[in-house]
């Protein structure tokens, strides 16, 4: 068993810091406030190679490692965690299912271009009234003569929406067989039919972009079926599988930059005469904060090195990954505001905005309860985890 | 016989260096510690009348080289003859200001007489067992290093404002001779083909005895007019934090820091800069630190000898109208 | 023209503090890293030959068992291959005898051109390089800020204290980066993941066969005085500043 990182993977961690500190950093407070997406930063993204990591190379992809994704969405979120939803919303959820599901055809149309960051991708599977409960899609694909298929609904809370040129979406073929009666499809930005509805107005992750997207007799040419009729579930739950480690990614990362903020912030805050990192109080605060996000991190780097290793299903070790790092995120972002006081409450310093940023890793990719339906499922069946 | 401390004198244009004149008067103390006398090499075109000036400020002797081509400083041609002239005169200590021309000049005759170099030091003292001891700071200035060189000459760039200028004595007269340039042809392959110096009535930053400085709080290019109004009231030049000239504000031949200038003035005023390690290391030297931020917690406090807790877009203006009634 | 050659020194990152320990400078938990002004060098040599004005940008690199960490990031930027001197046998060097063996790794290449960052940030002595070019006898300029060439001139222009200088010089010729030269770019992942196959030899110091003995000796490194936190003044701003003009007139005596 080895806990080292490659040379690979420090070399990366520095190159996406680097990015990070001097490209997201400046202006991230008026981002944060204006609710502006960082568009402009995606062309240097793709040409580091950022929107490809884990993809073949034969697409433009990188085709390095998941624990290299996995470091990559870390360091973006220790700086900005808006950006690194938006990296890991296309390679997670707008690129992967065309990599894993897609016919060779599909793979050269969209995953190159996916891949080399020439376009953006977005995933749309949420409805108003199908969240954790996808059975509950109400979007519907009919197949006209030609055998081309015509879409009609709308999804909600889709990340990188509006921006995106390529949306993996899923829709009701057949409402009897439920589940199993939902299909994929790759849709492109520009379809007649296709628009966007509402942006939504966030509590955190403010500069990312999250939009509705509305369908009105949008003709998806049959080409662009994604695996099979009725397999549209599947191909969602194994996205969301692996999308599950670049969030389980982006919370680690916040709790990182939280967690640097505050430590640095307690050797130089001096109350009663001395640096408040001084006092006990403050010392276990910073304990409890290390030790957590170093157990969140061994998960989620786990879970990443078991993605790379296709040997066993990702989705228990995603799950747990995503759970305990979403819940570090919140309860290290919480611990910093503490350690900062008043200040850590004005908008003056960034924890206040990891906190607000840290809340929707808790809920988006599967709420901490479904994760631990994923969780409870495997030790059920296969008993306890070793 | 001893042949003492040489000391390189910068000279632009006739212009001595006010570097080379605060070597000259500390070179003149270690030189009568060891009983030994000062000299001070004069290399350039039109410069034999700078003589009787170096002589004012203690120097007991001066090498004058004249030569056509020594008028613009290169580094192949004022090596060529500096190591002649060191070889022939053979002095124990040879010192130059640590500036571009010096850190430019220095290592290349370092080499060429086989000898160590003591780079931007900020201290010497006589030393029985190897002539000079030297610190200098390393990790720029997050540290010091205690410095011997095993060869003669001893051979050491100073940094500017180490040293005090003497009082010039224009009674004193120096023994004045003259050497050919003789330069090796090749030494002679670079070709200056224009110089151009920024106008400014501002002094060069890493002369300056006064620095006023603008960090990330400075908001934009057009506020540093602020810190340039100040500056001229009281002589000062003004600097820049890295997350200045990062940010497009002002040239980076302004940044103060350990990827920018290291500076040593008397005074260094410090607006809205949050004190970086980095930046600390520019100007920790400084006899007298002063820090203007809003946040009372920022770290440049921690090193400052005076702080005003303030907004420098209130406290610099008024701080300015102080000066004025004071200068 | 050919090859082009850059020296680079791998160095502390310049966040890290520095602790001194047993009479050295402690390298513990300290985070290593390309010299930045290294960097300078680097891309300045990748867009030459990005250009079409080289074939090949090699990277040499004296150091001890971790340097090669800094020539592949080099390698990662888009240099060709990379030549690392191991002196971990060597214990300490100077920069007289540094210099040695980089003129000595320099030359095992055909060159034409050789670049440098202007100062290392770690000893901060701005030698080797310049001495390395004495021991090559190809001329020097130190601190450039632009970079032309034609045939084989090099035009450069160069920081003087208070201005610049433009300089004529035939190549080879070794010049000195100053920051502002050009914007080094990140290695990109694709360049990350290439690295790895580019070669990287390693040379001893019985390879290069360098026979040259310090010229200085540290006797030791001491931590600077730590500077009291002084005065601070708080209150209404004109208040302050009219204090603060007094203090420095009449207690620091500094206007």
């Amino acid at each position: 068993m080895n806990f080292n990182l490659t040379e690979d993977h420090n070399m990366i961690r520095d190159m996406v810091r680097s990015f990070a500190e001097t490209e997201l950093a400046p202006g991230i407070e008026e981002r944060d406030e204006e609710e502006h997406f960082g568009i402009e930063f995606w062309p240097k993204a793709a040409e580091l190679g950022l929107a490809g990591v884990t993809f073949p190379e034969e697409y433009n992809g990188i085709g390095a490692d998941y624990i290299s994704y996995a470091i990559t969405v870390e360091e973006l979120s220790r700086v900005d965690p808006s950006f690194g939803v938006t990296i890991s919303a296309h390679s997670s959820l707008g690129a992967n299912p065309i990599n894993m599901f897609g016919t060779p055809a599909q793979k050269e149309k969209y995953l190159s271009k996916l891949a080399s960051g020439e376009h953006m991708g977005a995933f749309g599977l949420t409805e108003s009234n199908a969240g954790t409960d996808a059975s509950g899609t109400k979007t519907t694909a009919v197949k006209n003569a030609d055998g081309d298929y015509v879409v009609n609904g709308s999804k909600v809370f889709i990340t990188n929406g509006y921006y995106a040129d390529t949306y993996v979406i899923t829709a009701q073929m057949d409402k009897e067989k439920g589940n199993k009666g939902i299909a994929a499809f790759i849709l492109e930005k520009g379809t007649p039919g296709f628009s966007f509805g509402k942006k939504e107005k966030k509590m955190g992750i403010r500069s990312s972009a999250t939009y509705e997207l509305v369908f009105e007799d949008v003709v998806i040419p049959k080409e662009n079926l994604l695996a099979e009729e009725g397999q549209g579930f599947k191909v969602a739950m194994q996205t969301l599988d692996y999308g599950r480690i670049g969030i389980a990614s982006q919370a680690l990362g916040i709790a990182q930059g939280a967690f640097e903020n505050a430590l640095k912030y307690s050797q130089e805050r001096i109350q009663f005469g001395q640096p408040i990192s001084n006092f006990q109080v403050t010392q276990f605060k910073l304990a409890d904060m290390a030790m957590k996000i170093d157990a969140a991190r061994l998960l989620v780097y786990r879970a990443a090195f078991v993605a790379s290793e296709h040997k066993v299903p990702v989705s228990y070790y995603a799950a747990a990954a995503k759970c305990i790092a979403s819940e570090v995120a919140n309860e290290v972002a919480r611990e910093a505001v503490q350690i900062y006081g008043g200040y850590g409450y004005t908008r003056e310093y960034p924890v206040e905005r990891f906190l607000r940023d840290a809340k929707i890793t808790e809920i988006y990719e599967g709420t901490s309860e479904v994760q631990r339906m994923v969780v409870s499922s495997k030790v059920l069946k296969d008993g306890p985890v070793l | 016989m001893p042949n003492g401390i040489w000391v390189v004198i910068e000279q632009v244009k006739g212009e001595i260096r006010k570097v080379s004149l605060e070597l000259v008067s500390k070179g003149k103390e270690f030189a009568a510690a060891k009983g030994e006398p000062l000299t001070a090499v004069i290399l350039g075109k039109g410069i034999a009348g700078l003589a009787d000036t170096v002589a004012s400020y203690g120097a007991d002797k001066v090498i004058i080289v004249e030569d056509d081509k020594l008028e613009d400083y290169t580094t192949g041609a004022y090596t060529s003859v500096l190591n002649k002239v060191i070889k022939a005169g053979d002095p124990n200590a040879v010192l130059l200001g640590n500036t571009a021309i010096g850190k430019d000049l220095a290592p290349r005759l370092a080499q060429r007489l086989g000898v160590g170099l003591a780079s931007d030091v900020t201290g010497a003292e006589v030393d029985d067992a190897n002539y000079l001891k030297f610190s200098r700071p390393v990790y720029a200035g997050k540290a010091y290093a205690s410095v011997v060189l095993t060869d003669k000459p001893v051979l050491a760039t100073v940094r500017p404002n180490t040293y005090a200028v003497a009082e010039p004595d224009a009674s004193k007269k120096a023994e004045v001779s003259t050497e050919t340039a003789d330069i090796d042809a090749a030494d002679i392959k670079a070709i200056v083909k224009e110089v151009i110096i920024a106008a400014s009535s501002r002094p060069e930053l890493v002369e300056a005895n006064i620095i006023i400085s603008g960090g990330r709080a400075m908001k934009g290019p057009e506020n540093f007019k602020i810190l340039e109004d100040c500056a001229d009231v009281i002589g000062a030049a003004v600097g820049a934090s890295r997350a200045a000239v990062d940010s497009g504000w002002i040239e980076q031949k302004f940044q103060v820091g350990q990827t920018g200038k290291v500076v040593s003035p008397t005074l260094y005023i410090a607006c809205g800069i949050s004190g970086a390690i980095q930046h600390l290391a520019g100007m920790g030297t400084s006899k007298v630190i002063v820090a203007i931020n809003k946040d009372a917690d920022a770290n440049i406090f921690n090193v400052a000898d005076y702080g005003i807790v303030g907004d420098l877009f209130d406290v610099v203006p008024l701080l300015t109208e102080e000066f004025k009634k004071m200068v | 023209m050919g090859n082009i050659v850059v020296a680079i020194k791998q160095v502390f990152d310049t966040e890290a503090v520095i602790a001194i320990s047993g009479g050295k400078i402690s390298d513990q938990g300290v985070k290593l890293v390309v010299n930045p002004f290294d960097e300078f060098a680097i891309e300045e040599a990748l867009k030459i030959k990005e250009a079409g004005g080289a074939d090949e940008v090699t990277i040499v690199s004296v150091g001890g068992e971790k340097a090669p960490e800094a020539i592949r990031t080099a390698l990662a930027m888009g240099a060709d291959k990379g030549i690392h001197v191991d002196i971990s046998s060597l214990g300490v060097i100077d920069e007289f005898v540094a210099a040695e063996y980089l003129a000595k790794a320099i030359a095992t290449v055909p060159y034409d051109l050789v670049l440098a960052g202007r100062i290392a940030i770690d000893d901060g002595s701005s030698q080797v390089a310049v001495r390395a070019a004495e021991v090559l006898g190809i001329p020097s300029v130190s601190s450039i800020l632009k970079l032309d060439i034609a045939g084989s001139t090099a035009t450069v222009s160069r920081e003087i204290d208070g201005g610049t200088e433009t300089i004529e010089i035939p190549i080879p010729a070794l010049f000195t980066a100053q920051k502002g030269l050009n914007e080094p770019r990140l290695p990109s992942m694709m360049g990350i993941m290439k690295a790895k196959k580019k070669d990287l030899t390693v040379l001893t110091p019985a390879d290069l066969g360098v026979d040259a003995t310090a010229k200085s000796n540290v006797l030791e490194y001491s931590l600077p005085p730590a500077r009291a936190a002084g005065k601070k003044l708080t209150g209404e701003a004109a208040d302050t500043a009219a204090e603060l003009a007094k203090l420095l007139r009449e207690e620091a005596k500094v206007i």
